[in-house]
């Protein structure tokens, strides 16, 4: 079906606005407009305030790049958690994941993406200068790498690691290996191979569960 | 594992053909375009899920119809596999393994192992390094998924720098730090691709010459060796040495990506000196010491698929080839050819459970031996 033609300039704006939106094509976007026209106009004009309010006052942590309300997130304002313990991500909806699983107590440092030069990311694109900053100010004693398991990922790690390696710090990454409760025979190669070379200590695994 | 009946409808010149009772020797003989190729394609199609010799399978469909079928009955001892395949443009390509559809196409694969031999194999003598490559990659791949990783991540790492290293020229600049990273990543990836290939080419070497000694009755000495760059010098060093090279030609220009095999005739590179039916025994040669190395890893013997491959041989080679294929190290083989009478005069010579086919005008006769 073409879409084309629309009977209405104003419902072409509004159509093609939407499908630059990820993962929303022509035929979505035209659904979801339609959807929008139907309700009353207090709901939209809520709708649409919320985006431009979003846009307009949302701020990004000072210390962290993290997503806040305030010039320094909850996070990172927070005295109960341990600053010497900075976890490095990719983006917010990573630091969002982590804070779901309730195990970690130190602070998050989001760097805005990977190094891909074949996306012409370089080092200058992520919060890296930020990050070394805050390694030369305060005191860091241990940085977690935290990002995807991709070689664009243990490139970056890497970039981090020999940049900040003079600070006298800890690095330390995620484990990689078979999901819990995951049985053996649905695991990729790759995954079951690395988890039986670097398998862990039984006694430490029972310890870390206790 | 052998191929019991095989049964096509529409697809490439064939309406409908059936063949069925398929013994160890199967021999598809006729004139040109008849589609003897097209058997043996078939018979490909139902291992790899696609056809060896044309990747758009709408160009696989008999002109002017809009389906093709495939099927295959195989026989494993006592068990029968039956595998059906049926392509229709606009829909998805249908596999199914004893009347169970696949979920993944790939999921397939390797569930009937087989080689194919066909005259464009002679690339891998007298075509560029990347045949070659491919061809050790291909067979390393099947049995060392970590290699298979370590490969795509080397590739993804080349464009990476290659790309950083544009964008330097680009921009007049040089960022060591940015640079040494993926160098890091590199070095990584291509010294374990290095040992492995080093360590397959070791055990390829003396399987090749059993073969190739076999097929030329001993009268020549051919010898395969492993060029690599990393060889002279370790990774690290030879990409510090090259850095400003590779800064001008913005590419990177030493690693595992310029491997390649030298292959030798009495001491001289073949391509350059063999004749064709030496080129042609050459990567006869190759492509069985490859059979070899799949039958190890699946522990059955694959099926063996040959098209063509007695043109530009003598009398003495295509003797000695059928003989080493019809022992026991071997499985169920089909054959091409123009010549019946060759054909006949060969299979004549020994005790193997074979059959000769005649295609003629969609229409296939059995022949008499």
């Amino acid at each position: 079906m073409d879409f084309t033609e629309y009977p209405s300039r104003l419902l072409q704006n509004a159509v093609d606005e939407f499908s630059k939106l990820p993962g929303i094509g022509k035929k979505t976007a035209l659904r979801l407009v339609l959807h929008i026209l139907h309700q009353n106009k207090d709901d939209v004009f809520k709708f649409g305030n919320s985006i431009i309010k979003l846009k307009n006052e949302i701020k990004f942590c000072k210390s962290c790049n993290n997503i806040s309300d305030t010039d320094i997130c909850k996070i990172c304002s927070n005295n109960s958690r341990n600053h010497s313990l900075i976890c490095v991500v990719e983006n917010i909806n990573d630091v969002m994941a982590i804070e779901q699983t309730n195990q970690f107590n130190g602070i998050y440092h989001v760097l805005g993406g990977v190094l891909s030069p074949m996306e012409g990311i370089g080092p200058d694109d992520l919060n890296i200068l930020s990050l070394e900053k805050k390694c030369k100010e305060n005191k860091v004693n241990e940085i977690i790498f935290a990002l995807s398991t991709t070689m664009e990922g243990d490139t970056t790690n890497f970039y981090i690691y020999k940049k900040l390696n003079k600070y006298n710090i800890k690095f330390t990454t995620i484990a990689r290996g078979i999901s819990i409760g995951d049985e053996i025979i649905y695991a990729d190669e790759i995954t079951l191979g690395r988890s039986i070379v670097n398998r862990i200590n039984y006694d430490e695994k029972i310890n870390a569960n206790i | 594992m052998q191929l019991d009946s095989l049964n096509l409808v529409n697809f490439k010149n064939f309406n409908q053909l059936e063949i069925n009772n398929l013994l160890k020797i199967n021999c598809f003989v006729g004139k040109n375009g008849e589609g003897k190729t097209n058997l043996l394609d078939a018979i490909y199609y139902l291992s790899f899920t696609k056809s060896y010799f044309n990747t758009i399978d709408s160009e696989n469909i008999k002109y002017n119809n809009d389906f093709f079928v495939l099927q295959g009955k195989y026989k494993n001892s006592d068990e029968i596999i039956d595998v059906y395949c049926g392509v229709k443009p606009g829909h998805k390509k249908k596999f199914t393994l004893n009347k169970k559809t696949y979920k993944k196409l790939s999921d397939h694969i390797g569930l009937i192992p087989l080689v194919i031999i066909t005259p464009s194999d002679i690339n891998l003598i007298i075509g560029g390094s990347a045949v070659r490559r491919k061809f050790i990659d291909g067979v390393i791949s099947q049995f060392d998924k970590e290699y298979l990783n370590a490969l795509l991540k080397y590739n993804r790492v080349i464009e990476h720098r290659n790309k950083l290293l544009k964008q330097f020229a680009k921009n007049n600049i040089f960022d060591k730090d940015s640079i040494s990273v993926w160098d890091e990543q590199l070095i990584n990836y291509g010294n374990k691709i290095y040992k492995k290939r080093t360590d397959f080419i070791q055990k390829l070497i003396p399987v090749f010459q059993k073969f190739y000694s076999f097929i030329s009755d001993d009268n020549e000495r051919v010898e395969l060796f492993y060029k690599s760059q990393l060889t002279e010098a370790d990774f690290k060093s030879l990409l510090q040495k090259n850095i400003s090279k590779d800064t001008i030609l913005q590419y990177t220009s030493v690693g595992i990506h310029k491997d390649d095999l030298i292959l030798t005739l009495e001491g001289r590179q073949i391509k350059k000196i063999g004749s064709q039916g030496q080129k042609k025994t050459y990567f006869l040669s190759l492509k069985l010491a490859q059979f070899e190395f799949i039958k190890q890893i699946c522990g059955f013997k694959p099926l063996l698929l040959f098209d063509d491959v007695f043109d530009k041989l003598d009398a003495d080679r295509v003797s000695q080839l059928i003989k080493l294929v019809s022992d026991n190290n071997f499985g169920q083989i089909f054959i091409t050819d123009t010549s019946i009478d060759r054909l006949q005069k060969i299979l004549l010579d020994i005790d193997i459970p074979s059959k000769i086919y005649e295609l003629y005008n969609q229409t296939i006769t059995l022949k008499n031996k």
